[in-house]
């Protein structure tokens, strides 16, 4: 009963969402304000029911009802209360209702914080938001609906991927797609107003806080999935260049792109078309990344649709959404005049070198991850393109503009003067070209790359730290700086800190792999590993074999005794999964990670080990995490609130003329 | 013109896609099919001082499963592989393809080995007798030599329940 519940209100939802869509657009090129003022209930109703249904599958879930096929395919009665729950959104069904789900929520966000917008604008917002969740509901009910029944019900079902079952994976799915469907907000705001033909700076204005938390969002998941792929995989690394990665990758360059050029839009009026471009742009690549992942054109390890049909109906969906808003950005570009000008030396200018040393690296992104397509389509054969390219074509597009980042804030707006900004800089340049150079010395010897690593990570922390300078120089506190400084500040000094985390981790991190008898000694990076043996450990649903190894310090046994790590070879007793659960003991400058490989003798008293000590490497996820703050800190300054409300009167004044 | 840009380079990728998701990512069309697998001797990982050769298998069907240690998807099949070399029902020998950084040897003794034999393709020569375009690919060899099918991609359960198992059988593994 509760499973035809869901798929009823799935139904409601949708024609609510057609409603959403319909109306309020008509009603907006009229000049109706009935027909506009569908527009909000119709998007909260539509919220209200897409979260029935997204209720209505986790409780089939939750109550491991094996009649419903999705439930069967993807859960399993021994599986955790909390990964039932996580496993609702986790098939490529319920993915694409989370989509739907967030999607509404967002709409549904816009329509209670925009009261001081005016009606035309929200209704058209609104109304393309309505499309858009139209065409994801209807995906998932012609193509990829969760609540199809099996009859007759399964007994048990074959469980979650093992892979997923990790608490990281319950978080890192909602993050990813709150950033990405987050972006459609910016999308809407820039078809409402190529549609609206006014194209000023206001939607700039308005849409800037709404695309900055999207950001926030999506770099946070970004960095969960790469944390998940570091502890979880048990391979050690933390970015694979993998498909479903760069899908994430490539609307987060496009989206730090977006948030730059909307600062410009928003205060001079400069770049308008290539703001509603990169809206667009970062819009099209979450689409773009939901089809390459969920289509099956391109194969990876977590892709787990591969229909056709599906396929089809996605491309469909990419060609009117994406073909539809280039046909429009390409009718009403004359409509976009320049703004404000700005000399060759600017913080405008800085910030669109900054912009097209993104988009360069998005397309070097975009050229590896669709390249083994292209080949194919074109009857060449089959290759796979993996981490050397991305690693030899990436670092050196993106190098400029993490050097620009650090004069970007600090130039004036329309035109900056350079002998200043020289006298501002050359101490931070000179310190973090020596810092680059001597650092890698005292360490293994010169390194080209170490030294570029070391010279961008710490130019970015010194301006960052005379971005502060200059701001109290004028008689500032740092209490009376505004959120969206801090948060500008927070987000860079991230990046600072997330490139030292990788240029000491890619350098300098070691691992050995090691045969152990229990007793055995093994020396890494002065710690002494001392295989203590294993022991049987029975998971809710997986049996174990735990190793227990005592990590003591120097490099003879003997030493003071430091910690205890714990890593597990797990078989999961639905599918007979073998899963690797690294044991990690983290601290501020090194991780110390092992994995068990395989037992080398029927007793399980040998096996192979894999050390690795990792300097640095949280500083990555540290970095993450202040972009994220950073975000979330810029979108709440309060001046957004004082500018939406002042917006007002000067729309309706551009109206009346 | 310049506004029309971004539309044209949309339809374009939109052409590729339209094109991507009409092919069958697992079927290649492999000349080799029907003929006899080609020969080769090469020194197998780990064991210094053996060789491997097709015609050491006559009289056997058997896998030739074409990987390598930088490859994602290898590792995804590495467990269904793992769990056929459990049960046996036909040996199945690892081509090693262009491992230039020399790691099939310390992944194998990790992860474990389903493989029979590990012959060491260093220079990739092997792999474009057999006409391989991409790792992982496996051939099903017969009693005579004969290449009598090829699997383009990871071998997942399914693919091994569908397609490799009943051919097996009509080959009489």
């Amino acid at each position: 009963m509760i499973p035809e519940l869901g798929h009823f209100a799935l139904i409601v939802a949708l024609l609510l969402a057609l409603t959403q869509a319909i109306l309020p657009l008509i009603g907006a090129q009229r000049g109706n304000l009935t027909l506009m003022a569908v527009a909000r209930p119709a998007a909260q109703g539509q919220f209200v029911f897409v979260a029935l249904a997204f209720g209505c599958l986790a409780w089939s879930f939750l109550h491991n009802d094996f009649s419903v096929e999705n439930v069967a395919r993807n859960s399993f009665s021994q599986l955790p209360e909390i990964y039932r729950f996580a496993a609702t959104g986790g098939s490529h069904e319920g993915s694409m209702l989370l989509w739907a789900l967030i999607l509404a929520f967002w709409t549904t966000a816009v329509s209670v914080f925009s009261r001081h917008l005016p009606d035309d604008m929200v209704a058209r917002v609104i109304g393309i938001m309505g499309l858009v969740s139209s065409g994801f509901l209807a995906f998932s009910l012609t193509t990829s609906n969760p609540f199809l029944r099996l009859l007759p019900a399964a007994v048990e079902g074959r469980d979650m991927n093992p892979l997923l079952q990790d608490p990281g994976m319950v978080i890192h799915p909602p993050m990813l797609y709150m950033g990405y469907v987050g972006f459609s907000v910016a999308f809407a705001f820039a078809i409402a107003a190529l549609l609206s033909g006014r194209l000023d700076a206001a939607w700039a204005r308005w849409s800037r806080p709404w695309t900055t938390v999207a950001w926030a969002f999506l770099s946070a998941g970004i960095a969960l999935g790469s944390w998940w792929a570091y502890y979880e995989l048990g391979w050690g690394g933390w970015w694979f260049w993998d498909p479903t990665e760069n899908a994430s990758f490539m609307p987060w360059l496009a989206g730090t792109a977006l948030i730059h050029s909307l600062a410009v839009t928003e205060k001079r009026g400069a770049f308008k078309a290539w703001t509603v471009l990169l809206a667009i742009t970062a819009f099209s690549l979450s689409l773009l990344g939901t089809f390459l992942v969920r289509s099956g054109v391109l194969s990876s390890v977590h892709a787990f649709a591969t229909d056709p049909s599906r396929g089809a109906f996605i491309l469909g969906f990419l060609v009117v959404v994406i073909g539809g808003s280039l046909a429009l950005f390409a009718w009403r570009a004359p409509k976009m005049l320049t703004g404000g000008s700005f000399s060759w030396f600017s913080r405008e200018s800085l910030l669109l070198s900054n912009n097209v040393v993104f988009l360069a690296a998005l397309g070097t992104v975009l050229l590896g991850t669709l390249y083994p397509l292209l080949i194919d389509a074109l009857g060449m054969g089959k290759i796979s393109v993996g981490p050397p390219y991305f690693n030899a074509v990436f670092v050196p597009v993106i190098a400029p503009a993490l050097f620009l980042m650090g004069i970007g804030p600090l130039a004036r707006w329309k035109e900056a003067s350079l002998p200043d900004m020289v006298a501002l800089l050359k101490w931070a340049l000179a310190i973090s070209v020596a810092t680059g150079l001597l650092l890698p010395l005292t360490l293994k010897g010169f390194n080209p790359w170490a030294t570029l690593g070391f010279t961008l990570s710490v130019w970015i922390a010194l301006t960052v730290l005379i971005g502060f300078r200059e701001r109290m120089k004028n008689g500032g506190r740092l209490s009376n700086l505004s959120r969206a400084f801090w948060g500008m500040q927070l987000a860079h000094f991230g990046i600072a800190l997330g490139v030292a985390g990788i240029t000491l981790v890619a350098n300098y991190q070691t691992e050995r792999d090691v045969r152990m008898n229990v007793g055995d000694h093994a020396e890494l990076a002065g710690y002494t590993f001392t295989f203590q043996g294993t022991t049987e450990h029975e998971g809710p649903n997986y049996r174990a074999a735990r190793g227990t190894i005592e990590v003591s310090e120097g490099e003879k046994p003997g030493g003071k005794k430091l910690f205890v790590l714990h890593p597990e070879k797990r078989i999961y007793n639905a599918s007979g999964m073998a899963m690797t659960e690294a044991a990690i003991n983290p601290n501020f400058f090194r991780d110390v990670y092992v994995a068990l490989g395989e037992p080398l003798n029927d007793q399980a008293t040998t096996w192979v080990v894999r050390i690795f000590h990792k300097p640095f490497i949280n500083w990555l996820w540290i970095g993450a995490l202040f972009l994220a703050v950073g975000g979330f800190l810029a979108a709440s300054d309060r001046r957004y609130r004082i500018a939406v409300k002042a917006a007002v009167p000067a729309d309706a004044a551009t109206q009346g003329a | 013109m310049k506004r029309w840009l971004p539309l044209i380079l949309f339809a374009v990728l939109v052409g590729f896609f339209a094109k991507g998701l009409f092919l069958n990512p697992r079927e290649v069309p492999s000349p080799f099919i029907g003929k006899a697998a080609p020969a080769f001797t090469l020194p197998v990982v780990g064991q210094t001082d053996k060789t491997f050769s097709p015609a050491d298998m006559k009289g056997k069907v058997w896998l030739l499963n074409v990987w390598a240690p930088w490859c994602v998807s290898c590792r995804q099949e590495h467990g269904v592989l793992m769990a056929l070399a459990q049960s046996q029902p036909v040996p199945i020998v690892g081509l090693n393809w262009k491992d230039k950084e020399r790691e099939a040897e310390q992944l194998l003794a990790q992860a474990g080995s389903p493989y029979l034999a590990v012959p060491d393709d260093l220079t990739g020569k092997v792999g474009i007798d057999y006409g391989v375009t991409g790792t992982p690919e496996t051939y099903i060899i017969d009693k005579a030599g004969i290449v009598r099918m090829k699997h383009v991609g990871p071998i997942s359960e399914e693919v091994w329940k569908e397609k490799i198992e009943p051919k097996l059988k009509e080959l009489g593994a």
